[in-house]
């Protein structure tokens, strides 16, 4: 089988790990060979972060490269168009609709992209929801990544709900289980 | 069971499973999380110590006490602990010694892209290069299986793309290790000249008995495909030159020093083109031609600067690209920020404002550097920017009251108070800042010598900087709340003006740390701000400029207050935002 390539972006803060660490042990489980890359320290800090996790029968290289990605999960609106080089011909984008202002715009030396994610439609399949608003009523504004990973669980047809579940068992803390399955499913039939 | 590890995960499992019982590290990204990992085992000691030297220093002291041993480091932090190593090479080791170093090509988290495998050479030890967390477990318990049999320290190398990225290890069990008998040594363990001097004897005869291990380790393999062409490449590099040419011929180097050269002449013969493909510097290119060994492309192809990756072997050897999209726009860059209610915001806007000369160090802090806030001049190293202080005002004197210094708390106990020591020593009328925000922040929170806590999170009595300051000969220490920018700016200037050493510890914890509370948001009184914009010199990324008006945004606001306290028309505090 061919190996599928998902690149996870967003801002330092926003839980990018809990979603990699989710496809993570879903994916282990099912026997896949898997990888899972990521970059600790200074660009947790409210920078643009990135995880790359790729599955399949022998997965060699961690790093999805340009051109390579089947999915691009972006937490935050312009970060897709960021990263978009990366999308593979006939990739998609699933993006959260919520804009971050980078410190650029916030210091005024430049402007945040207007309608980005429309922009971003007529260069790929682009799939965007408002994930904050779908989480808060989840319960929390926390759970936009477990959000914006059940909307992804639909183009992972392979993986069931309840494959989910457990993973979300497996992963999260006892006391937030609930409020991440409620978000996962708001995600999926969102 | 199969478990997906990080890289630096399945070291410290490495550790567990070769039966190691002490560990000292010093944090440094990518290379932190081995030893919290390692910690999370009861059976191994752990410890942070202050710096690499010391914690290198541990472990060659457990390693001749009869243990199995280790500490990780970042890069840079190898040269900090360089000087023990050096000589370890002459001592060897009683229990097995492994000491991991983790590169950062590309810098993601570092201040230098330097090439760790030259110390391998300079110091003669043996080094080890895992390509994924499988490896990062297996070299590990092979390292001291090596270190033992040969009497020696070994190097085990990672990068970021190895340490932090994760892959599946089959996990096995634990060997218990007794202690070795200790004898005393004295021709073995005192470096003095007489016996320093014939040790580096043992370490050249060592040397080339390393080398014919290298020659039959199974570390060291060729994959042979397709015989037109042939990569020589090791850890990460060989993951990207696998998927990128999964056809193609392999030698994969897993003990890159010293090298199988005459296996690699062998594998050179089988094949029509030989490229070595390698991060930063040529390292093994340079061995290769050195041994005769035809060579038709490495540095010339791949370049010194940076990660490679799949797409840029395929480039780099003409292969054509994919087709791709780029956005329209500029897409504007996302450089990390100091977090909203960072302690150390505060500093730097007054350090700004009083237009004073910043000598900086490493730390969340250096981000004070950027945008908006825009006052560090200088960063180096650890604890570079005490010492360069120091260095600045005996040369140009006439600047004392405008030039200061800051320095974390982790990173003063590290290598800070050195420079201090000399400061107070040769005099020179230094005001050094010591942010205390009572942990080591830019690495993920970890405890050090001053916050009262150990790796393993036991209480213990905490290093009293105001103490230590005076101890060393400054008399004019004092401390401020960096969240009061009234009291800063007085601090500030007094020291400043003073004509003799002093020290300000700003001392306020992270915002992130678990027990700092945060505060209810603040909001703008719409009616009375008058869009001035002088809170976004604050470089907060809770405040935004919109509509000709300041906003705060309620999910990051954390009530710190300084831009309320900078405001000039009382129109930031409690309320509701719009």
């Amino acid at each position: 089988m061919k190996t599928t390539s998902i690149m996870i972006v967003g801002v330092g803060g926003q839980g990018t790990l809990l979603a990699s660490r989710l496809i993570g042990c879903v994916l282990t489980k099912k026997g896949y060979d898997v990888k899972l890359s990521e970059v600790h320290g200074m660009s947790q800090r409210g920078g643009s972060v990135v995880t790359y996790v790729k599955y399949g029968e022998k997965v060699y290289s961690p790093i999805v490269d340009e051109g390579e990605a089947d999915f691009i999960l972006s937490f935050e609106a312009i970060e897709g168009a960021r990263w978009l080089p990366r999308l593979k011909k006939g990739g998609r984008i699933i993006t959260n609709e919520r804009e971050i202002y980078p410190m650029p715009v916030i210091t005024g030396r430049m402007a945040y992209p207007e309608n980005a994610i429309s922009k971003l439609r007529e260069k790929a399949d682009v799939v965007s929801l408002d994930a904050l608003s779908l989480a808060e009523r989840a319960g929390s504004a926390k759970a936009v990544n477990t959000v914006l990973l059940g909307v992804l669980s639909r183009d992972m047809p392979e993986i069931t709900g309840d494959e989910w579940m457990e993973a979300i068992d497996a992963v999260v803390k006892p006391a937030f289980v609930e409020l991440n399955k409620r978000a996962f499913r708001m995600g999926r039939e969102a | 069971m199969k478990k997906l590890l990080l890289g630096n995960e399945a070291v410290a499992r490495g550790l567990y499973e070769a039966g190691v019982t002490f560990i000292s590290s010093y944090p440094g990204t990518p290379s932190t999380e081995i030893t919290e990992c390692a910690a999370a085992y009861d059976e191994m000691y752990a410890e942070w110590a202050p710096n690499e030297k010391v914690a290198l220093e541990a472990a060659l002291g457990a390693s001749v006490a009869g243990a199995r041993s280790f500490a990780a480091m970042k890069h840079v932090g190898l040269n900090v602990a360089a000087d023990p190593l050096f000589t370890a090479a002459y001592t060897g080791v009683n229990g097995g010694l492994v000491v991991c170093v983790a590169d950062d090509p590309a810098m993601h988290s570092s201040q230098n892209e330097q090439d760790s495998r030259h110390y391998a050479r300079a110091a003669k030890l043996p080094m080890l290069e895992p390509s994924d967390s499988g490896e990062c477990r297996d070299f590990t318990r092979l390292a001291y299986e090596i270190s033992e049999a040969f009497d020696t320290p070994v190097l085990l190398r990672t990068c970021t793309r190895v340490a932090h990225a994760q892959s599946l290890v089959e996990l096995k069990a634990r060997e218990e290790r007794p202690l070795r008998e200790y004898k005393k040594d004295p021709a073995k363990y005192v470096m003095n000249p007489g016996y320093g001097f014939r040790r580096h004897g043992v370490v050249e005869a060592r040397l080339k008995a390393l080398a014919e291990y290298s020659e039959s380790s199974p570390l060291n393999f060729e994959e042979m495909g397709d015989a037109a062409v042939g990569f020589v490449c090791a850890g990460s590099v060989y993951e990207y030159v696998r998927e990128a040419f999964p056809n193609a011929s392999v030698f994969k180097v897993g003990m890159s020093f010293p090298m199988p050269i005459e296996k690699l002449r062998a594998f050179a013969a089988k094949v029509e083109r030989l490229y070595v493909v390698e991060e930063l510097d040529g390292v093994m290119e340079t061995e290769l031609r050195a041994a005769g060994i035809r060579v038709d492309g490495g540095k010339d192809r791949f370049g010194c600067i940076g990660e490679l990756s799949q797409k840029k072997i395929e480039a780099a050897m003409g292969e054509k690209m994919p087709e791709t999209e780029t956005f329209d726009e500029p897409v504007p860059p996302r450089p990390p920020v100091m977090c909203a209610g960072c302690p150390h915001r505060g500093v730097f806007f007054t350090l700004n404002k009083l237009k004073l000369t910043v000598l900086g160090d490493i730390g969340c802090y250096t981000l004070g550097a950027s945008e908006p806030l825009s006052a560090i001049d200088t960063t180096v190293c650890m604890g570079a920017s005490v010492s360069m202080l120091h260095g600045f005002l005996k040369t140009r004197p006439e600047n004392a009251g405008k030039t200061v210094a800051v320095i974390g708390d982790s990173t003063f106990l590290h290598s800070g108070v050195t420079g201090l020591i000399n400061i107070a020593y040769n005099r020179s009328v230094s005001t050094v800042l010591i942010l205390d925000n009572s942990i080591t922040g830019m690495t993920g929170h970890q405890q050090n010598p001053a916050t009262g806590f150990t790796l393993k999170m036991e209480a213990v009595p905490p290093v009293s900087l105001e103490k230590l300051c005076e101890a060393v000969g400054i008399r004019r220490v004092r401390v401020v709340d960096p969240g009061d920018l009234k009291a800063l700016e007085t601090a500030l200037r007094e020291e400043t003006a003073a004509d003799e050493p002093s020290v300000i510890i700003c001392r306020k914890p992270c915002m992130l740390l678990k027990y700092v509370k945060p505060k209810k948001p603040l909001a703008v009184d719409e009616d009375k701000c008058r869009g001035c914009r002088g809170c976004m010199r604050l470089g907060c990324p809770a405040l935004r400029f919109e509509g000709g008006k300041a906003r705060i945004d309620a999910t990051q606001c954390v009530g710190c207050s300084l831009c309320a306290q900078l405001c000039a028309f009382g129109a930031i505090g409690e309320g509701e935002n719009a």
